[in-house]
């Protein structure tokens, strides 16, 4: 069995959700909180990789971080390497890939707290970004676990993105999804069989938290 | 310390338009109808609304002046503010909810012994009833030594048994306060037990007629079939 691919994919899923945690917490706060010109636009923007077929977000990434995309000469640049074909640009892809699936849920989230907790929080002399670290975040915490177990799952089951970006170098790039595929393609059914169970137990115990972290955000 | 308000804004069913002052160690109860406009004057006076003209003084600092274009945010207006409901964070215990924002620590738990809520000091504001929430609520706000105490139909959501006590502990209370308390209800009785002074407000004016005519029922126009329906408000209790 392809134990480093599952530790890439496990890996790069881990990655994934805590960076795209920070990156959505002040988005998710922006959208649930303020209005500004233009604001909706935004908003489909931000949900737009959940649309758009996985492959046409790859070959965008492909195209800006290559080496005549602008993203891509930066990198080159600033560290004279290139961004395909490497963890780092996976996992670029993959939180782009997984935004929508972080925000939406903390949009939520941040939305379902009563108006009058953040007036009392004002009163009792908090600033917004105080309010927003003692009284927001801890009252949206099941909402926050549930949108971080989304953008796990959905990262594992990445596939046509990643392989655009970072084609399939084990150790680096090749993430389990991938490495089923390659397995089926050489006719090793057994292989990909294997790699394919060992998804089961491990997406079936993250669905079962997140139906707990829902009974749990209930009054 | 005295809060002098004038206060204009338009609202949807009708234009608010007010003026009153409250001094330092003074009740004052404003009385009205549901509806009338008596919770946007005190978000006015927190800074959580904003008038569309008007001035709002508080001794000597001003909090909002229209024409000179201030307007201090509710942080910095360092008042008490007890609402309905919900006020208190679901997070946090009852002593974390009341030292959330106090100057000294050790007041709270004086403060804890005095509403006789010392026990209850660890549990989540869900798993204690309204009226010891409440009690906390006030504890939160004390804590905090407002120089503006604002309390917004605090019981109204209690049963009257426990309506009745914290009233009479909130009347005891009142004159260890060092600063004005604004009392919001739509309760005669209430208003008559508590109050120094009455404003009373409907459709967001100063109505003085407006006690007198809930009483004797003196019919309007058109609300004489209301009038009908609803059974006189009692005085004795």
């Amino acid at each position: 069995m392809d134990y480093l691919a599952l530790y890439v994919t496990l890996k790069l899923a881990l990655v994934t959700t805590i960076f795209l945690m920070l990156i959505a917490a002040p988005i998710a706060y922006l959208l649930a909180y303020t209005s500004f010109p233009g604001k909706s636009l935004l908003e489909a923007l931000i949900y737009l990789p959940m649309a758009l077929p996985p492959t046409a977000i790859g070959f965008y990434l492909l195209v800006v971080m290559g080496p005549k995309g602008f993203v891509g000469q930066a990198w080159e640049t600033i560290t004279g390497g290139s961004l395909l074909f490497t963890f780092l640009g996976i996992t670029i892809a993959s939180i782009l890939y997984s935004i929508p699936f972080a925000v939406q849920p903390m949009k939520a989230a941040f939305q379902k707290i009563d108006q009058r907790l953040l007036d009392a929080a004002y009163i009792l002399g908090l600033s917004k970004r105080t309010a927003f670290f003692r009284v927001i975040i801890p009252n949206s915490v099941s909402g926050i676990a549930a949108a971080a177990v989304l953008v796990f799952l959905h990262s594992i089951g990445a596939f046509g993105v990643l392989l655009m970006v970072g084609g399939s170098i084990p150790g680096e790039t090749k993430v389990a999804s991938i490495a089923i595929y390659e397995a089926v393609e050489t006719m090793n059914y057994s292989a990909a069989g294997m790699i394919a169970l060992s998804f089961i137990p491990i997406s079936y115990a993250f669905l079962l938290l997140i139906s707990k972290l829902n009974e749990d955000s209930r009054p | 310390m005295t809060i002098t308000a004038s206060l204009k804004k338009k609202l949807k069913y009708f234009d608010l338009d007010i003026s009153f002052s409250c001094a330092t160690e003074s009740m004052m109860v404003m009385i009205g109808p549901s509806g009338g406009g008596k919770t946007t004057i005190i978000r006015m006076l927190a800074g959580l609304t904003m008038p569309d003209e008007g001035r709002v003084i508080f001794g000597d600092e001003v909090w909002y002046d229209s024409a000179r274009r201030i307007n201090v945010p509710p942080q910095k207006r360092r008042l008490g503010y007890v609402f309905q409901d919900y006020t208190l964070f679901p997070h946090l215990n009852l002593y974390d909810n009341a030292a959330f924002a106090a100057v000294d620590k050790k007041e709270v738990s004086e403060l804890f012994d005095l509403f006789d809520i010392s026990h209850l000091r660890k549990r989540k504001p869900h798993h204690v009833s309204g009226g010891e929430r409440q009690r906390c609520a006030i504890c939160q706000a004390l804590a905090r030594h407002p120089r503006l105490l604002l309390l917004d139909e605090p019981f109204s959501a209690l049963d009257v048994i426990t309506r009745r006590g914290l009233r009479e502990e909130l009347k005891s209370l009142k004159g260890r306060l060092s600063c004005p308390v604004i009392y919001v209800t739509h309760d005669i009785n209430e208003a008559l037990f508590l109050a120094d002074e009455i404003l009373p407000v409907a459709e967001g004016k100063n109505d003085d007629g407006w006690m007198q005519r809930t009483i004797t029922r003196v019919p309007s126009v058109g609300g004489s079939s209301r009038a009908a329906r609803e059974p006189r408000l009692a005085l004795a209790y």
